[in-house]
């Protein structure tokens, strides 16, 4: 009987290089096996499956290509034209981005446990730890969480760690799948969560509801600036003052791309930051792979809490060369196990990188552009919009970085933007059922003010 | 000597600044008004100053180009990280995944306008629920650590539906588990108890009936396990534990040894979790991004995260789910690592996916029967063959020669084969742990073979080159007392860089 029948129908094939009967003769007799069946004999026989898996044949190479592209092309895609954000942000990818992320020695390495053969992946992911410390004005930045809601998730139990109370405040305006997150993350610890009111005219977070709640028995406050609503919070620097008074900590959720105008978060007090790296870098990518940035201010007891890989700079044992390594893993699953401070293992790394080159080719002047642009091109979107009949924009009165809440007063808006081929903002009832009728619009350097009035024209087309 | 790698004194970006250059500039538009954007941000936020590094575009691709040089994939060479699983990944699914359809489509469009990817993403969860033998898959953890998270959230879930979570809130790990399971028992409240292995490398069974009791919420066990073996005992394992009503978890980071040939289901487990950057090889990009979707018996099928995807005129979400523990990730998981393990699974299909199982295991026991010996013991005395990986002890070495585990591994490096996993699992004293894959060709199972061999006969003739190693690297052994000493911590660059 031959060792293997497959065949030619066998088509992948070209991924498996010792697939033909006298390689593995060669092998087995190496091995002093009869068959590939003898390397199974440990499984019992009982819990063998006897039947092919129920999933298709096998495909060529090419036709799994054209398979898969004729699927995606059943999707409907035109960023420029697309307005939704909410957490996923379409902004323009440098070339040079994907070339960096897409060289092999990059994207087919693992985690760096050998630094001496890593010194690239390790010495960029230091590298962006520090454009984080440098954007953020916090001390110290991991090397990347899965995304910025697991980073809100992690954020909440490390100050349950360090604050043992029993207590979390979060803004009702933060992201509301981040807010699920948490409770997810934080349902083991029977902490209490509690959701602070925002104010129904502002959209910022209610500063009195702030004070009456902050409490002794609170570990931390959650906040975003700017927040869900795309408003940016102009009394954080209060909020995280109610918060120390109380000994609580403050944690920032932060849209990473503002902070080229907007002030840092470690400027307003802010004892852990979070938030999304995506926009700096990366595509939508359906939701994901993102990047979750977390970074903290203070000494060797609050770093020595946090979760995930943190990269140090040292130098060769000769004392001759600069080096990178993993540092601090004491805190980690692979050494601490139970004690850990998280289970995370594998990050983002490549996420990071992106982020790493996207802000090495923005720098200073770049970023500063960037924000600028992008505040001015959605307050130049509120007056457009604003002057469509049915819309108005923007509904809440905060100031706004790159997202605006509109009420617009037409009844399956979205399907019938996506007759005029575009995707118009999020519903914003389907997470706020007070907000009926609003919407949320996400605007970026890749709007052209011709976008933004096809937008604007394809509005005042659809009649209530 | 057949590996240099480049050696770049590259400096640190912040050192590489210039002001006033810049890498990527944006169109104007004489309708959207920049200056004016001051005056939009609250006086109380405006931000005054920024510093980052500014550099021209040539410079910054020089940069990371060079860094790049400094960086080993499994694209150069040989990548035996035990239970990783770094294996080729095919060029196809990057071209895929770049695709605009996939790369700008938003998690947040109208169903409607996501049928393609939903329908490939329900195909997926269908047949990761046929080959993990599960009956729904949720895809939504963003990595194997991630994806063990909801598996024991779902137990604990379970277990307050039950009224039994004060009673039952131990979790019990064998001693070889990846510390990831107990860490995760830990993050999710349960305490942790361990199993020891027995003589054989295989989890104590004896032990095992001795600590099970009403206090078990559950067992957390890798399957083959880390020490390569299967564990024959499992129906013995899993019921001991389900009879004292605990739940059963196989983390299913080795599920590539047997892929097509058994299916946890079928050894009764009540959760699965897949590492998508392992078995279906998409790629491990330095440490993430993965995927670590997790399957679930039917009785269980109601506490998986939200939301799923369903089928039915048209594919839609379904976050109609009471019972479900909620919300794990923003949006529905790592989309581009889903969608290429959708590509590897139906490149490879029915026909194949066996394939894969066969030749990991026939290259792991093939570099094993090539390199056991006095010098690289074998972890355990057994018949059984091992199953993707092996694990062997340099102890023999270490006693006559000084050279331990971790120097071994440096050797590798300088000839171009990246390092097995040391010093893990715990189990073993000066172990390495070596995982060759299905996608090696049987010319480098050779060469690694001969390079271990030449490392212990240079360690007997003259350790002090061995310790030496690696010189063919960017960097040479790097000091990790200072690199960990609180004086000496640098966390970034701005002590260094003014």
């Amino acid at each position: 009987m031959p060792i293997f029948t497959a065949g030619a129908e066998m088509k992948a094939k070209q991924l498996l290089p010792n697939l033909n009967d006298e390689t593995i003769a060669k092998m087995l007799s190496v091995i002093g096996a009869k068959s590939i069946d003898d390397l199974f004999s440990d499984i019992p026989k009982d819990l063998k499956l006897t039947r092919e898996l129920n999933i298709p044949s096998n495909m060529s190479e090419m036709e799994i290509e054209r398979h898969v592209q004729e699927l995606l092309a059943k999707n409907y895609v035109k960023p420029t034209l697309s307005f939704l954000g909410a957490g996923a942000y379409s902004h323009y990818v440098p070339a040079v981005v994907e070339q960096i992320i897409s060289r092999s020695e990059f994207y087919t390495s693992y985690t760096p446990y050998q630094p001496e053969i890593s010194q690239g992946m390790l010495q960029s992911l230091f590298e962006y730890q520090s454009l984080i410390c440098n954007l953020t004005h916090m001390d110290v930045a991991n090397s990347s969480m899965y995304d910025w809601g697991t980073a809100v998730g992690e954020a909440a139990r490390m100050a349950f760690r360090l604050k043992g109370r029993k207590r979390i405040l979060v803004s009702g305006n933060v992201g509301p799948e981040r807010f699920e997150i948490m409770k997810t993350y934080l349902w083991p610890f029977d902490v209490q969560i509690e959701v602070i009111p925002y104010d129904k005219k502002t959209g910022r977070a209610d500063l009195n509801a702030v004070k009456s709640r902050m409490t002794d028995d609170v570990s931390a406050i959650y906040v975003e600036n700017p927040n869900f609503f795309g408003v940016f919070e102009d009394d954080i620097e209060d909020i995280a003052s109610i918060a120390h008074a109380k000994g609580a900590l403050l944690i920032a959720g932060i849209d990473p791309i503002s902070l080229g105008i907007a002030k840092p978060p470690g400027e307003y007090g802010a004892d852990i930051a979070v938030g999304e790296g995506q926009s700096m870098g990366m595509h939508v990518n359906f939701g994901g792979p993102y990047v979750g940035i977390f970074a903290v201010k203070g000494g060797q007891e609050i770093i020595r809490q946090m979760p995930g890989r943190i990269i140090g700079m040292t130098t060769t044992k000769d004392g001759n060369r600069r080096g990178f390594s993993q540092v601090l893993q004491t805190r980690e699953q692979h050494i601490r196990r139970e004690n850990a401070t998280s289970n995370i293992c594998t990050n983002q790394s490549l996420c990071a990188l992106a982020v790493c080159v996207y802000l090495a080719l923005l720098g200073e002047e770049g970023i500063k552009n960037i924000s600028k642009r992008i505040i001015a091109t959605s307050h130049y979107a509120s007056k457009v919009l604003s002057e469509v009949s049915s819309v108005e924009a923007p509904y809440f009165e905060g100031s706004f970085f790159r997202e605006f809440t509109a009420k617009i007063k037409r009844s399956n808006i979205s399907k019938k933007l996506l007759q005029s081929e575009i995707v118009g903002g999020l519903d914003l009832s389907r997470f706020f059922p007070e907000l009926k009728e609003v919407y949320l619009y996400s605007f970026s350097e890749i709007h052209s003010p011709e976008d933004i009035q096809k937008l604007a024209d394809a509005l005042k087309k659809v009649k209530s | 000597m057949v590996y240099h790698q480049a050696v770049w004194d590259e400096p640190l970006l912040a050192e590489l600044h210039s002001k006033g250059k810049i890498g990527i500039t944006l169109p104007s538009y004489k309708q959207i008004d920049d200056s004016r954007a001051e005056s939009l941000v609250p006086k109380k936020l405006l931000r005054k100053d920024v510093k980052l590094p500014s550099l021209s575009q040539p410079e910054v691709v020089r940069h990371f180009t060079k860094l790049s040089q400094m960086n080993f994939g499994v694209d150069l060479g040989p990548y035996f990280l035990g239970s990783c699983t770094m294996k080729h990944n095919p060029k196809v699914s990057e071209r895929i995944a770049s695709n605009q359809n996939f790369s700008e489509l938003h998690p947040y469009q109208d169903e409607d306008s996501i049928q393609g990817i939903l329908q490939i993403f329900y195909e997926l969860s269908e047949m990761l629920a046929e080959i993990t033998g599960t009956s729904r898959v949720s895809l939504a953890p963003a990595a194997g650590a991630h994806g063990e998270f909801v598996g024991a959230l779902i137990i604990r879930k379970r277990l307050q539906e039950l009224g039994q979570l004060k009673e039952r809130n131990e979790m019990l790990i064998p001693d070889s588990a990846h510390g990831t399971n107990p860490a995760t028992a830990s993050m999710a409240g349960f305490r942790v108890v361990r199993i020891p292995s027995d003589k054989e490398g295989l989890v104590d069974v004896e032990a095992l009936k001795k600590v099970v009791s009403k206090k078990t919420a559950g067992i957390m066990l890798t399957v083959p396990n880390t020490h390569g073996f299967f564990e024959k005992n499992i129906r013995e394992i899993c019921s001991t534990v389900k009879e004292a009503g605990g739940f059963t978890y196989y983390d299913g980071a080795n599920l590539n040894a047997i892929l097509g040939k058994a299916r946890p289901g079928d050894m009764s487990f009540d959760i699965v979790h897949l590492n998508l950057h392992k078995t279906f090889a998409t790629p491990h990009g330095g440490g993430g991004p993965g995927a670590g979707p997790v399957g679930v018996k039917e009785h269980l099928a109601d506490y998986l995260p939200i939301p799923l995807i369903k089928k039915g005129k048209k594919y839609s979400f379904d976050y109609n789910r009471p019972k479900s523990i909620g919300r794990i990730k923003n949006f529905y998981g790592n989309s581009g690592l889903l969608l290429r393990a959708y590509v590897y699974i139906r490149m490879f299909g029915k026909e194949g996916l066996p394939k894969i199982a066969e030749q990991s295991v026939l290259a792991a026991n093939y570099l094993l029967a090539k390199i056991k010996g006095e010098d690289y013991i074998p972890s355990h005395k057994t018949k059984a063959p091992v199953k993707h990986e092996f694990v062997v002890s340099v102890k023999n070495l270490t006693a006559s020669t000084g050279v331990r585990a971790g120097d071994v591994a440096k050797a590798l490096l300088d000839e171009g084969l990246h390092a097995p996993t040391t010093y893990f699992p715990l189990t073993v004293e000066e172990d390495l742990m070596i995982e060759p894959t299905d996608s090696e060709p049987l010319s480098s199972l050779d060469r690694y073979a001969e390079v271990l061999k030449k490392i212990a006969e240079t360690a007997r003739k003259d350790a002090s080159q061995i310790f030496a190693s690696p010189k063919n690297t960017a960097v040479g052994r790097l000091d990790e007392v200072k690199a960990n000493h609180p004086l000496t911590l640098t966390l970034n660059w701005n002590k260094l860089v003014k």
